[in-house]
Parts: C-alpha cells; sequence; structure tokens
C-alpha cells in the first residue's frame, strides 16, 4: 500500500464529515431531526458497551449466515453445473425465490420462528445471500471447455480428479465475485431481521431502540459503526479472493 | 524393416444422438498407423475428424467397429495418449511447469517428482521455451502456449500423439516456426503421431502419410504417403514433387466436398 492509498480515502472521509457537520450546522437542524458527527462520540461514549455485545451478535450471526450460504450455494452450483437435467429444473425454481423481495419474507420468518432469534436471523443471512453464490459455481462449471474435461479424462482421471484439479479452481474467480455481492446481501439481511423481530439483539435492535426513543445520535452512530462492519467483512473477502484467486488478476502480472 | 501396427481402425461407424434424431458421423472409416507413423488427417469441416481423435483417445466407443491401439481393442481412456487442441487449455493457476507436469499427477509413472521436472524442463528447452517455466500463461503469446500444451501432451510419453488442428489459430509465421519445432520434437522424443489439420501444406509437411476423409458421414476416402519421413525444410513445400501432391489433396478435398465428381482429374 502506498501513502496515496491511505490519505485520499482519510482526506474524502474528513470532507464528508466536515460537509455533514456544516449542513447541520447551516440548516440549523436540531439534533432530534438529524446528528452531526460531533454528535457521535458522546453517543459513542454513553452505549460503548452495548456496541460491542450488539455488535459481535451481528458480525457472528451474518457469518454464520453466510457460511451456510457458501457451502449450500456452492452444493446447488455443483448440482446444476455439472447436470443439465437439475439446471433445467432448479433454474426456474432458483430466479423465483430470488424474485420475492426478502423484506416481506423477513416478518413471515419472524413469526415462524419466534424466540428463535439466532436461528431467524441466521436463516434470513443465508436466504438473501446464497443465490448469486450458486448461480456463479453453476455458470463457472457448466461454461469449462470440454477439451479441458478431454485432457485429464484421456489421461483415465476420474471426475473428482476433474472437480479438484480443474472446474473448482477455474471457478473461483466468479465465486469471489459472487461472495462480493453475498456478504453484502447477508448484511441487509441479519440488519432486517434484527430491526423487524422483537425484542430483537444485534445492531439493528440497537437502532431500533434509536428509534423508539428518538434518540437520532444513537441511530447515526449505529449506522456508522454497520458501515465500518460492512467494510470489514467486504475486505475480508478481497483478502481471501487476493489469495486463492490472486491468479486471475491480470494487473498484478 | 515392416513396422508394427499400432494404431488400427476398421469398419467405423458411429451416429451422435441429437435432439433432431441420430446424426451419422463416421461411416467406414479405416485407419492404420504403424508405430512411429505420423498420420495427418484432412476433410471438409464438420467431417468427423475430432470425433476420430475422440474414438482413439478412448472418449467415445464406437456403435459399430473396432479401434485398437497396440492389438488392445479401446473401450475407455487408457492414459496412454497425449492430446493437444486449436485451444490450449492450461490452467492459469498454475506455472508452465506446473502445467506441463499436470499429466504425471494422474497417470501411473516411473518418474520421481525431480525426474519428472527435469524431464519438462528438458521438454520445454526443446520447444524453446528455456527461461519460461515460471511464468503464468497469460504471460506467453498463443504460439508459445501451444509449445506449452505440446510439451504436456508429451512428459508422460505416451504410445499415440493425437494433435487435433493445433495450429489453426495461430498465424502463418508462427505456425511454420512450429512445423519445425515438431520435426525437432520427433526426432529427440519420437512418438507415433495422430495430426488433424484443415492446412494441407502441414499436413505434406509433417506427416508420412496424409488420409483425406470424406463429406459427414466421414469414411477413408484417399490415402496419400509421403516419400521419405515428412518434408524437412520450408523449402521442400516449393519443390514440384510438393506441388504435385498439393494438387492431388486439393482435388480429393474438392470431391469431399461434393463440389467435383470423384472422376475428375485433378
Ligand atoms: N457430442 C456431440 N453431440 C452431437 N453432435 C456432435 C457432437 N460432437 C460433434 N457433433 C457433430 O458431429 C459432427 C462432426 O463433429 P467433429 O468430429 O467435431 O467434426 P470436425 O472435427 O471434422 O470438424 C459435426 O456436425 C458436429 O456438429
Ligand atoms: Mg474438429
Amino acid at each position: 500500500m502506498t501513502a496515496r492509498q491511505v490519505y485520499v480515502p482519510v482526506a474524502a472521509l474528513l470532507i464528508f464529515l466536515a460537509a455533514w457537520e456544516a449542513l447541520v450546522w447551516v440548516m440549523g437542524w436540531p439534533t432530534f431531526k438529524m446528528a452531526a458527527p460531533s454528535d457521535l462520540p458522546p453517543a459513542y461514549a454513553k452505549y460503548w458497551e452495548l456496541f460491542l455485545v450488539m455488535g459481535w451478535q451481528t458480525l457472528w450471526r451474518t457469518v454464520a449466515g453466510l457460511l451456510l450460504a457458501v457451502v449450500f450455494g456452492t452444493a446447488l452450483g455443483m448440482v446444476m453445473g455439472f447436470s443439465r437435467t437439475m439446471r433445467d429444473a432448479l433454474y426456474p425454481l432458483l430466479v423465483g425465490f430470488n424474485a420475492v423481495p426478502k423484506a416481506t419474507v423477513v416478518p413471515i420468518v419472524a413469526l415462524m420462528f419466534v424466540g428463535w432469534h439466532d436461528f431467524n436471523t441466521v436463516l434470513i443471512a443465508f436466504m438473501i445471500s446464497f443465490f448469486p453464490i450458486a448461480v456463479s459455481v453453476s455458470i463457472g462449471l457448466s461454461t469449462l471447455e470440454p477439451e479441458y474435461r478431454d485432457i485429464l479424462r484421456s489421461l483415465g482421471a476420474s471426475q473428482s480428479t476433474i472437480f479438484w484439479k480443474i472446474a473448482l479452481p477455474k471457478t473461483l474467480p466468479e465465486f469471489f465475485g459472487a461472495l462480493k455481492v453475498s456478504v453484502t446481501l447477508a448484511f441487509i439481511g441479519t440488519n432486517l431481521m434484527e430491526i423487524v423481530s422483537p425484542h430483537g439483539r444485534g445492531l439493528g435492535a440497537l437502532f431500533d431502540s434509536g428509534k423508539t426513543n428518538s434518540d437520532y445520535p444513537l441511530m447515526f452512530a449505529v449506522l456508522i459503526v454497520l458501515a465500518l462492519l460492512g467494510i470489514f467483512l467486504y475486505y475480508i473477502v478481497v483478502a481471501l479472493e487476493k489469495t486463492f484467486a490472486g491468479w486471475a488478476d491480470r494487473s498484478n502480472v | 524393416m515392416t513396422l508394427e501396427t499400432l494404431i488400427d481402425i476398421k469398419g467405423v461407424r458411429h451416429a451422435y444422438r441429437t435432439a433432431s434424431g441420430p446424426l451419422p458421423v463416421l461411416d467406414g472409416l479405416e485407419l492404420s498407423v504403424p508405430e512411429g507413423g505420423f498420420v495427418a488427417v484432412v476433410g471438409p469441416s464438420g467431417c468427423g475428424k475430432s470425433t476420430l481423435t475422440r474414438l482413439i483417445a478412448g472418449l467415445l466407443i464406437p456403435e459399430e467397429g473396432e479401434v485398437r491401439v497396440h492389438g488392445t481393442r479401446i473401450t475407455a481412456p487408457r492414459s496412454n495418449v497425449g492430446m493437444a487442441f486449436q485451444n490450449p487449455v492450461l490452467l492459469e493457476w498454475r506455472t508452465i511447469l506446473q502445467n506441463v507436469l499436470l499429466p504425471l499427477e494422474i497417470v501411473p509413472t516411473k518418474l520421481s517428482k525431480a525426474q519428472g521436472e527435469e524431464r519438462a524442463r528438458k521438454l520445454l528447452a526443446l520447444v524453446g521455451l528455456e527461461g519460461f517455466e515460471n511464468k503464468r500463461p497469460s504471460e506467453l503469446s498463443g504460439g508459445m502456449k501451444q509449445r506449452a500444451s505440446l510439451c504436456r501432451a508429451l512428459i508422460h510419453a505416451p504410445e499415440v500423439l493425437i494433435l487435433d488442428e493445433p495450429f489453426g489459430a495461430l498465424d502463418a509465421f508462427t505456425r511454420e516456426d512450429l512445423w519445425q519445432i515438431m520435426h525437432r520434437v520427433k526426432a529427440e522424443e519420437p512418438f507415433t503421431g495422430v495430426l488433424i489439420t484443415h492446412d494441407l501444406r502441414e499436413s505434406i509437411f509433417l506427416a508420412d502419410q496424409v488420409v483425406v476423409l470424406s463429406g459427414r458421414p466421414a469414411r477413408t476416402q484417399y490415402v496419400l504417403d509421403i516419400p521419405g519421413t515428412g518434408l524437412r525444410t520450408l523449402d521442400h513445400l516449393y519443390t514440384p514433387e510438393a506441388a504435385n501432391m498439393l494438387n492431388i489433396l486439393r482435388h480429393q478435398i474438392e470431391v469431399a466436398q461434393g463440389r467435383v465428381p470423384a472422376g475428375d482429374a485433378a
């Protein structure tokens, strides 16, 4: 990383905060209408314990949902990628499922498993995020040029050898592309559930309590932490991508 | 000296099952390649040439007739072939050396890891890729990728080398370079080869026999023996003998395409 890669984003952030502060000050908005950046440190100071506990809850449930999505999405993608029949059978179902806005599913799931708050939240994070993974893996596998298979099959390689040696690594760039989308989606799913569930937990619930008490500085403080968590998760995926599929990045050749 | 027949294809008939019914692709295909021989197969596009290579590799079992290698009837892939295609299909996440070593990870081999690597380096040097062992495929030109693909096809010393239009996508100069490299490889690493090509000059330059297939469904239409063991320098392509052979082959291709009746002289 060069100095430039550090100071440019930092400068942009500072300018953004200054503009926000200036806007609130110029418009003369009271804190119950719009919080200014200078209102946030007191909110963090007051609730820092809650932020730690709730932040951790949001984080682990998002990651758990995402891990389920990776396992299930990859398995589904493999089934659809290797079998034309399964692809023809499952694709319309999958598209239909994905077309349902998840915001409408959240209250249903919240009622269905009322009281199982962790389960609810992980389930929604999973449901909302497996689709891109399944599609990318199935496309990656089904578009493998037949010559790749023939090279190995003519040597007597088994289907599983072909999968591990060629199909899987060749699909990794698409997989990580999808994972970047999925990580954001899973995060949205977790927060939706946390906000909607009665007696919820996690940052979403903290946000909701801020709303109930008209504590605008708290709500904005939660938003900022959510943004930071989202960025953190996203860059973990980017780091994994660099490690496992860095070969696909032509810019560092 | 009579040479033992290595590849023997007799009376092969095959049809692909398609949505619109069976598509007959091969019908009455005969091909015999002696050990150490190099046969070029030419024919109209879509006539069944790639299907023929899949039969020899054991990737496809014909509905009728038989394919024998070393007298053994082929009923499944037997790891004794090396294949290279028009698409070099190198694995982007491996270095060139690791790509060449891939077959040794699959076929049973007596070579130790170090011996395998030494052999891979030797092959790469033979095709002029010394110094590129640790590069990624994306760093190589089309002709260089094709040379690496050739090394991969040869690393396990296969009995049969199958080349399906390997130089088809290359520009004319690169292609001529590769023809000469092929002669060098054949001298150092003797193999029995089947070369599919649509370039008649390539066929008479490299092979010692050219087989012309008819249009689909393909049968063996014409066999031309090339005197000597293939032409050795590009100058040979501009001799009257070469011109004569090219004329004969061009005429046979036109017959195969159904553009002229078989009787017409070229
Ligand atoms: N797996 C397959 N299923 C159905 N048809 C095929 C299949 N493979 C090839 N064909 C058809 O069989 C014919 C011969 O194919 P191929 O052997 O690849 O021809 P060539 O290599 O001579 O151009 C073509 O018409 C092609 O479309
Ligand atoms: Mg072909």
